[in-house]
């Protein structure tokens, strides 16, 4: 079972690294969104401070939505979703792997660069830690909540602009944790280790949740 | 036993039948309580000593933010009965709560707003009770979205109560909002363990709005699922009818489409 799960996972990294994957396309619309943020706000570099763990947050939750409708649609279309269905692994542990590798080709790189992105908007040192700590416990929670509406969705034709409706507000508490956690490490009343334990916690109660009810929903879905 | 009562209707030609029987009642009893209740809040009731006239907002605004939320729990109700029970009419009133629920979370908001304006200063802040029923407003938009999104009705009911159970974490976080978080929305004071905090004057005419008003919900929830179920023996006949066009050697089944419930 270990070694068709780790298959799966090679084989969603190799499809996001080819062309017509999606892999590293959600690190450049990160780069665009930080790019654009300070045109329409202005270069004030001290308002940009203030707010520049919730802009990498914001952006964060968009580039998420990068490659998810397709995270389950281009295996119903090519039949290998009927595959996974019929195979000896449970389809919550094949939705976890699928879920990872998506994570792994969006998530993890946005937590690892934004640093880089946080010296665009003029953050402190400790601040560009915190907001990569933040990033890396919290966007697991974005991908598997999202995985949920990937699964919904995964027949329809259009699904895209549905799933970005169905998942947005069930992606806000992470957020508010997310921005909140960062911004506490800058200072402030609450502790840093407070939110940033419920925003873990959200994002191993996602992963729970995602698996079982994507399952559910591309069981029902066939 | 609710389960059996609940079971007597599975068949949808047995609810059509009763519910056409039972739903002038409702509709009557509703617009009396309604009216009534309307006449306690505007008229008779008193008005609050700090509030004045606006605290009759309150009378709508109370029971739509209950009914918000107890649709939401039909809802999932009748999601487990999709998915769980396999009961042929739980994905209708699914269907039907909807645009129900939807509807009375945007009174509960817009009401909200008006009575805000003039007692807070502002038509909207960022607290946790209004966010929490903001995100509530949006999850229903996403509900409906996903219902007019998936053509086949079974197909769309299942993942329509997929979303719906995993939305449903957003009701304990809209009732205990005011409690766990300190911001400008007051707490809870009709519904508390040591009892309501509001006057006799004004708790009367609200319990009948909230009576009046569930019983309106009820009335256009029954009244959905009828022309829910109507409209899929439409579909049904029509794809019938459309498959026998096609190939005209087939007859039509005897007593095609009295199912009701979409194609099997």
């Amino acid at each position: 079972m270990m070694a068709a799960l780790r298959a799966l996972l090679v084989r969603d990294l190799k499809l996001a690294a080819r062309v017509g994957g999606s892999g590293l396309l959600g690190v450049v619309f990160f780069l665009m969104l930080v790019t654009l943020i300070p045109f329409a706000l202005g270069p004030d570099l001290n308002l940009l401070r203030r707010i520049g763990p919730a802009i990498l947050w914001i952006a964060a939750v968009l580039a998420t939505l990068i490659g998810l409708d397709r995270l389950f649609q281009g295996d119903e279309e090519d039949g290998s979703l009927d595959l996974m269905l019929m195979s000896q692994v449970p389809l919550e542990l094949t939705v976890v792997v699928k879920g990872f590798a998506h994570w792994l080709t969006t998530g993890f790189p946005l937590a690892l660069l934004s640093p880089l992105f946080g010296l665009l908007l003029a953050q402190e040192p400790d601040a560009m830690l915190s907001v990569m700590a933040t990033l890396m416990v919290g966007t697991p929670a974005l991908t598997f909540i999202g995985g949920i509406g990937a699964a919904l969705t995964a027949t329809l034709p259009r699904g895209g602009l549905i799933l970005a409706v169905l998942v947005l507000p069930l992606m806000i508490p992470t957020l508010i944790f997310g921005v909140s956690a960062a911004q506490a490490a800058l200072g402030g009343t609450v502790p840093f280790l407070t939110p940033f334990l419920v925003l873990a916690a959200l994002s191993l109660v996602a992963i729970v949740t995602g698996a079982v009810a994507s399952a559910a929903a591309l069981r029902g879905g066939g | 036993m609710p389960t059996s009562l609940l079971w007597g209707l599975a068949n949808p030609t047995r609810f059509m039948a009763l519910s056409a029987r039972v739903l002038p009642w409702m509709a009557g009893v509703s617009a009396i309580v309604t009216a009534t209740g309307l006449y306690l809040a505007l008229f008779s009731s008193p008005t609050d000593y700090q509030q004045g006239e606006t605290v009759r907002i309150m009378y709508i605004h109370v029971p739509a933010a209950w009914l918000a939320l107890a649709l939401y729990t039909i809802m999932s109700a009748s999601a487990l009965g999709t998915l769980v029970w396999r009961h042929p009419l739980a994905d209708v009133s699914q269907k039907a709560a909807a645009p129900i629920g939807a509807a009375f979370t945007l009174l509960c908001l817009v009401t909200g707003s008006l009575w805000g304006k003039p007692m807070w200063g502002t038509w909207w802040v960022w607290d946790a009770r209004l966010t929490s029923v903001l995100v509530l407003f949006l999850i229903y938009l996403g509900i409906l979205a996903l219902w007019r999104a998936i053509e086949e009705p079974g197909q769309a009911a299942r993942a329509v109560a997929i979303l719906t159970l995993v939305g449903f974490v957003n009701i304990p976080i809209v009732k205990f909002s005011v409690d766990w978080w300190n911001t400008l929305h007051q707490p809870a004071s009709v519904i508390r363990m040591d009892g309501a905090t509001i006057d006799a004057s004004m708790l009367w005419p609200l319990f009948m709005m909230a009576i009046g008003l569930t019983l309106l919900a009820l009335t256009l929830h029954v009244s959905g699922m009828r022309s829910e179920i109507l409209a899929r023996r439409v579909r049904s006949l029509t794809l019938k009818a459309a498959d026998q066009s096609a190939d005209h050697r087939r007859p039509l089944p005897l007593g095609a489409g009295s199912a009701g419930a979409g194609p099997a």
